[in-house]
């Protein structure tokens, strides 16, 4: 498979949110350190399927190619990954690409995923800091802190890890792992912590940590290997704490 | 009063500080970007951001700091915005500290630092080798705080097309199109703020983003900006060569003590680990004891050129060098550089705390861009710029972590700048007459209808291939002034050939073939600014090096070259500028001496 000359791939591509999928095949010419974006760049700059029929570039997200921007998220044979750091070498062929499933569609792979955004300005991800001028160091933090607080600040909002989630659907709202993450990686935080209480609550009720079912794809799928489950147990054991409190102050 | 309206075009660095001080200050940031901003080029960086903030006891001062950007680059930078950054790097630090970049910690529980490319004190504050990531996070976290308090919107997934331009010369807001629908809108503003970052798609293969075109630049370029110092291009020594991009191996791995080395025997077979010591050559230790692998990336790179291509010791005949790290510990290693092991480890398959990595210099980064005054102002009214969209700062070479102080800086003085031109305007009552607008987005329209129905034979993406090949070739480490004309002559053809562009995909929803293609006119308009200034300075300054003219020339070419286009012409024209030294008086660069 590694040392054939040709690669293999087949795209779903839909034109417009509101028409049709459909398949195209394209055969491309193999070089070794291939991956999934310079291949969707070939058909670009040929944009001809393995039937030998005419057709368009590929649409679909880019940036960084160095798996840091979080762009170029997509089902890769069925799986949750990044583009960029897909290799040719290491899937089967035919190698599939599809557009992620619970996000809409916009154009062939490009999907809208602004609702990551927008759930992150609903648990205020950010520390409250007074204003930009002079005020002097931050507060001293131990190595161990840094050590904790460093990965979980590395997620590149790619959305596999809602993606793979059984329990992110319409139906449930759920907000996903990733901005729970989030919200531990902020209520750690010695600033952070002032705006503890609203981004609990924010996690409560429909949509919130609880429709968490332990799955446990997010952390399978994350390219970041952010500990997502254990910011979700962390996370969820601050909300029901908080719930509690609310309770008996209501 | 009035909330003054100020448009940020760029969500990088850049864009992100300058939005974060107008909304401080009470203005309204309209913040346009190709990309979600979180998605922006910064996140690339990664070794980490300058700023002496001495706590190491080596006795580094921010004069120091500015002495060693100014040395760095070549004296060519203009000097009292330089010295401003410098002083203003540890506030800015604190200031990221306080927003919670999770910043490595001494101990103690202070922040930490490491040595970079260029200097002999331990001044680079960094964050694993992901330092750029987390510092753009920080900000894009503060931006989306005064994003739900209403003070910033969000135009994300919009490409600036061009500025609208009064007939007094005054910018009064940009015409940008909607990257979905296709559709073209202009935006009035007060002031408008360019934050488009680099230039890297016009080499084909860099170290830079999808995005990074200098389309933006181009075009306001085209529109009488003056574009200065194009020449000057930064070829990082590090790069892993790849088949979509150049992955950047940063500075950091030899700030941690990696060294760089060739087989004393050309074309050893041997695998690198069992090559003893005394058949190894380390040149840059070798040729500059005191700096060794730390010197600047403009040196770094022409020794690799020169061993490559000179001695013929590349790797098995290839042009590659080891960069090794095998001999330092595993721990350290995952503590301070995971971020870019990491990348080596996926894209290349071997681990680079078991095997030398492979690396070769790439174009990293343009030290000219978009003139600009001390107050970041361009020439055009109205119009500001900062961040590596503009050519302050980093002279003929930019140091390592320099760069994201110099973006965090520069955003942080053209907001405010433009906050107070905003409040002038208004108070001034003057409203531009609404036919400004209306003319240039048909001017904008009229180009995408003339693209969309080209008939011809020429394909955009291999079009871009044969400008980045050229470029690269011949505007890169070594510049003859023969290939430079050439290389001239060629970009020529291919505007002549851009005419004949014919789209494979005609639709008007989401085409991104469509938007590369317009985007690749400006960069080919870019990319003679750049060949025919190169041709134009016959010296040898930082990263500019022409063996037939291998001496800096400080009495002819102490000067910034600015850039403009002659419309009539469709060409670019030149004049010069002095700079600015009165500060640090010019003195030799030498990095190879001992002392």
């Amino acid at each position: 498979m590694a040392n054939s000359k040709t690669v293999i791939i087949k795209i779903k591509r839909q034109q417009t949110p509101e028409s049709k999928p459909y398949w195209e095949e394209f055969e491309l010419q193999y070089r070794p350190g291939m991956n999934v974006t310079s291949a969707l760049m070939d058909i670009a700059a040929t944009p001809v399927t393995k039937q030998g029929k005419a057709t368009t570039p590929v649409s679909y997200d880019s940036n960084c190619l160095e798996e840091v921007c979080g762009s170029c998220a997509m089902l890769i044979n069925g799986q949750a990954k990044m583009a960029c750091s897909a290799l040719i070498d290491h899937f089967k062929q035919p190698i599939t690409l599809e557009p992620f499933s619970k996000f809409p569609i916009i154009r062939d792979l490009q999907v809208d995923r602004s609702v990551l955004f927008e759930n992150l300005k609903k648990v205020k991800a950010w520390v409250p800091v007074d204003g930009t001028y002079d005020l002097g160091p931050g507060p001293r933090q131990s190595v161990q802190d840094q050590e904790e607080a460093y990965p979980l600040s590395r997620c590149i909002s790619c959305c596999c890890c809602m993606e793979a989630c059984p329990q992110f659907n319409e139906k449930t709202g759920f907000v996903g792992a990733a901005t729970i993450s989030q919200v531990r990686l902020f209520n750690t935080h010695p600033t952070g912590k002032a705006v503890k209480v609203d981004r609990l609550q924010a996690l409560m009720g429909d949509g919130g940590i609880q429709e968490c079912g332990y799955a446990q794809n997010c952390v399978e799928v994350c390219p970041k290997d952010i500990p997502l489950t254990k910011s979700i147990a962390d996370v969820g054991g601050q909300v029901m704490w908080q719930a509690i409190k609310d309770f008996f102050r209501t | 009063m009035a909330h003054p309206k100020i448009i940020v075009v760029g969500g990088g660095l850049a864009g992100l500080s300058a939005a974060i001080k107008i909304a401080e200050m009470g203005g309204h940031v309209d913040l346009f970007s190709i990309v979600p901003v979180k998605r922006s080029h910064s996140v690339c960086a990664q070794g980490g951001i300058n700023a002496a903030k001495n706590l190491k006891g080596e006795g580094d001062s921010t004069w120091q700091h500015f002495d060693d950007t100014i040395y760095g680059g070549d004296f060519l930078a203009n000097q009292p915005p330089v010295k401003v950054m410098c002083d203003q790097a540890p506030g800015i630090i604190d200031l990221l500290d306080r927003m919670g970049v999770p910043f490595n910690r001494t101990p103690e529980g202070l922040l930490d630092f490491r040595r970079f490319g260029g200097t002999l004190y331990n001044r680079t504050a960094f964050a694993g080798a992901t330092t750029g990531q987390q510092l753009l996070y920080a900000l894009d976290e503060q931006v989306r705080r005064y994003e739900s308090e209403g003070k910033v919107t969000k135009y994300e997934g919009w490409e600036f097309l061009s500025g609208v331009i009064d007939d007094q010369r005054v910018c009064r807001g940009i015409c940008a199109m909607d990257l979905r629908s296709m559709a073209v809108h202009t935006f009035p503003a007060e002031a408008v703020i360019i934050a488009t970052g680099g230039i890297g798609a016009i080499f084909g293969k860099s170290t830079n983003s999808v995005v990074c075109t200098g389309s933006a630049q181009s075009a306001l370029y085209q529109q009488g900006a003056f574009y200065a110092n194009g020449e000057f291009i930064q070829v990082h020594p590090t790069s892993i060569p790849g088949e979509d991009k150049l992955r950047l191996m940063s500075e950091s791995a030899r700030g941690e003590g990696g060294r760089v080395w060739v087989p004393k025997q050309a074309g050893d077979k041997r695998d690198a680990k069992s090559i003893p010591e005394s058949e190894r050559w380390y040149f840059l230790e070798e040729w500059y004891p005191k700096y060794g692998n730390l010197v600047p990336r403009d040196v770094a790179t022409r020794a690799i050129h020169k061993v490559v291509y000179e001695h013929n010791l590349g790797i098995d005949g290839q042009p590659m060098v080891y960069l090794d790290l095998t001999h330092i510990d595993r721990a350290t290693l995952d503590r301070k550089l995971e971020g870019i092991l990491e990348i080596y480890e996926k894209f290349v398959g071997d681990d680079p705390r078991d095997v030398p990595m492979k690396i070769f210099p790439g174009m990293h980064y343009t030290m000219g861009g978009l003139w600009v005054d001390f107050d970041q102002k361009t020439n055009i009214e109205g119009l500001y710029a900062c961040g590596e969209a503009d050519y302050s700062i980093h002279g003929a070479n930019r140091l390592g972590a320099n760069s994201l102080v110099s973006c965090i800086y520069g955003g942080f003085v053209a907001g405010p700048q433009a906050v107070q031109y905003a409040h002038n305007v208004i108070k001034s009552g003057h409203h531009p007459a609404q036919h400004v607008y209306e003319s240039e987005r048909k001017r904008q329209e009229e180009i995408n209808t003339r693209l969309m129905n080209n008939e011809g034979t020429e394909n955009p993406f291999l079009l871009w291939r044969e400008l980045g090949d050229t470029m690269t070739k011949n505007c890169t480490v070594i510049r003859y002034n023969k290939n430079l004309r050439e290389t001239d002559a060629k970009l020529v053809e291919l505007i002549e050939r851009y005419a004949r562009v014919n789209l494979s995909d005609r639709s008007n929803w989401a085409n991104t073939s469509f938007v590369f293609a317009r985007q690749l006119y400006n960069m080919l308009q870019l990319a003679r600014v750049i060949a025919q200034g190169a041709a134009m300075r016959d010296e040898s300054r930082g990263a500019h090096y022409k063996p037939d003219f291998p001496e800096r020339d400080d009495a002819n070419w102490l000067k910034t070259t600015k850039a403009y286009f002659a419309a009539d012409a469709d060409e670019p024209r030149f004049e010069f500028e002095q700079v600015d030294t009165s500060l640090i008086k010019p003195r030799p660069r030498r990095y190879d001496a001992a002392t």
